[in-house]
């Protein structure tokens, strides 16, 4: 296994004239929880759209485990393990957290395309499903259609359909975006809690959290990678603090 | 219930389901009179179950799909004027046409807005109408194609003037292929469809092939319009150009939508029950029938069908929700 779960090197996105992703160089080591973060307009949904596959690289690579995935379609990234959550929910509204996790295993483990079974034949997609709906506090409203459950439930089935993709790498949108006070902390122990052999990237705005969670922050400014380091040297980063007052010179 | 016997469950056929098939048999030897009109019903119900399969379970709308009726019905008659008269062979020739159209307009309706989507199908209806229009030679043009004489069902049963055997025929082939789609819709396969219909975005990102789901699902359903066109055209004998035209498009979307979109039992439902009303209603306008159908659609469209099939809702209902 390679020392990095994922790389970029030299990762450039142009749109036109404009640079959005200004030769990134990233390196996430195995298991890290690494947090990127920077101000609005920084390219972090950018970077993310480019290593998910949703946006084609301009120039530079994209390694994934060892693997070059620079130009592999999205659903091929998912298949080797680059997983995402979104900043705002995407959720299949019409069905229930249980049809939707068991669907998901079903099709992560292959079986996406057996017509003549039905959902649920298999115990073990179940269970894992089952197991998934405990973790995540979804169990006593798992027959309840997605479009009904309250916005704390949806933003924890959010979660629990990329961890059953069994991602190596997650990339977790400002998980907690928009999530009132008291059912924060449900989500923030469940991120916590996140299996340790899993490479975690948070982009999140909320600064309390970054420093709490990550233990490698990398800086972005204007799709360029400022700086990158431990919470503590980031914590006391002149040109971060600039950045984050509106003061940047760079 | 558990989550795996609650899912187990939904796929299980449920006795109303038995009943409603056994009458579905039953109906022509108890009203033979009304043979003929049972066997359009499963024609057209056959065709507007295939609408659900992309409309409801997928969320492709579609103003074309009688494209796939049409060539299901001209490729039957063909097939029996000029190669074999058999009935199940001609089904077979006519589902695979359509299932070959359907596979090449399948790439015509993957990226796009809705309203891309109604007038590429629409389009593509048009000129499929137009083509068995030029090729008279072959299609007998506007005057349609005439003559197609079935052997019997099976070698054994004639196809008779009652029409009981043809309405036996439409109602079996209406069964098995709804027992199998209703297999789809509850598999892995057929969520993943409606995991796409419901996010696409979400769909791709958890690893689901969303154009090949759509190319799948509406190569399939042209298959299925495809056999409901060779029912159509076996059974009466006859293919005309209107097999392709947008009414026949437009009035199968509305039976669906009468019946309940994303609803397999939605698309027989709307079919028995725009056949009911269009019997009903002529007979009382025969010139201004649409007029009635308009006003229902209207109401059921506004109203909402969760609540007019409930009318203790109507009022005092709208008082609580403010509550």
């Amino acid at each position: 296994m390679s020392e990095f779960a994922l790389e970029t090197t030299g990762l450039v996105k142009r749109f036109g004239g404009i640079v959005a992703t200004d030769h990134v160089n990233l390196r996430i080591k195995q298991g890290a929880r690494h947090a990127l973060i920077g101000p609005n307009g920084a390219g972090k949904t950018t970077l993310i759209n480019l290593m998910t596959g949703v946006l084609p690289v301009s120039e530079g690579r994209i390694v994934l485990q060892g693997q070059d995935i620079s130009h592999l379609a999205p659903e091929q990234r998912v298949a080797r393990g680059m997983v995402r959550t979104f900043q705002i929910n995407q959720l299949f509204a019409s069905m229930t957290p249980l049809e939707t996790l068991v669907m998901v295993i079903s099709q992560h483990l292959g079986l996406g395309k057996r017509w003549w079974q039905p959902l649920g034949q298999r115990g073990d997609v179940v269970d894992r499903a089952t197991a998934l709906l405990t973790q995540f506090h979804l169990m006593e409203v798992m027959h309840q259609r997605t479009e009904h459950l309250a916005y704390g439930k949806r933003r924890l089935l959010e979660m629990a359909i990329a961890l059953a993709c069994e991602p190596r790498v997650l990339l977790l949108d400002e998980p907690v975006a928009g999530v009132p006070a008291g059912e924060r902390d449900e989500l923030l122990a469940i991120v916590a809690q996140l299996p340790a052999d899993v490479s975690v990237v948070l982009i999140e705005h909320d600064m309390d959290l970054v420093f709490g969670f990550a233990d490698r922050i990398t800086v972005l400014v204007n799709g360029a990678v400022l700086t990158e380091g431990t919470p503590q040297e980031i914590a006391h980063d002149q040109r971060v603090k600039d950045v984050y007052l509106g003061q940047a010179h760079v | 219930m558990d989550a795996r016997s609650s899912l187990l469950h939904a796929r299980r056929f449920k006795a109303a389901e038995w009943a409603f098939w056994c009458l579905a048999f039953a109906a022509p030897a108890l009203l033979p009179s009304h043979a003929l009109m049972l066997n359009e019903m499963a024609i057209v119900a056959l065709f507007a179950v295939s609408l659900d399969l992309i409309l409801g379970y997928s969320g492709i709308v579609s103003l074309g799909h009688a494209a796939f009726l049409g060539l299901g019905a001209y490729s039957a008659a063909l097939f029996a004027k000029f190669i074999l008269p058999d009935p199940l062979l001609g089904l077979c020739v006519g589902v695979g046409a359509s299932l070959v159209l359907g596979y090449l307009c399948s790439f015509s309706i993957m990226r796009g807005s809705d309203l891309t989507r109604l007038m590429v199908t629409l389009g593509t209806a048009l000129i499929l109408l137009e083509l068995a229009n030029k090729f008279g030679d072959i299609t007998g043009g506007s005057d349609g194609l005439q003559g197609v004489v079935m052997a019997p069902l099976f070698g054994r049963f004639e196809f008779d003037l009652m029409g009981q055997v043809a309405a036996w025929y439409s109602i079996g082939v209406l069964f098995v292929l709804f027992v199998l789609m209703r297999r789809l819709v509850h598999s892995p396969l057929g969520a993943s469809l409606m995991a796409v219909r419901d996010n696409a975005l979400r769909a791709r990102a958890i690893g689901i092939h969303v154009n090949g789901r759509l190319s799948l699902i509406y190569t399939l359903a042209a298959g299925v319009a495809g056999a409901a066109g060779a029912l159509l055209a076996q059974t009466t004998g006859f293919a005309s150009l209107d097999v392709f035209a947008m009414d026949r498009s437009a009035d199968v979307m509305l039976m669906l939508v009468m019946g309940g979109v994303g609803w397999l039992y939605g698309g027989v439902v709307g079919a028995v029950l725009f056949k009911l009303m269009y019997d009903v209603i002529a007979n009382i306008t025969p010139q201004y029938w649409t007029f009635w159908i308009g006003l229902f659609l209207v109401v059921l469209m506004r109203v909402g069908r969760e609540r007019l099939v409930r009318p203790w809702t109507w009022f005092g209902a709208s008082r609580k929700e403010q509550a």
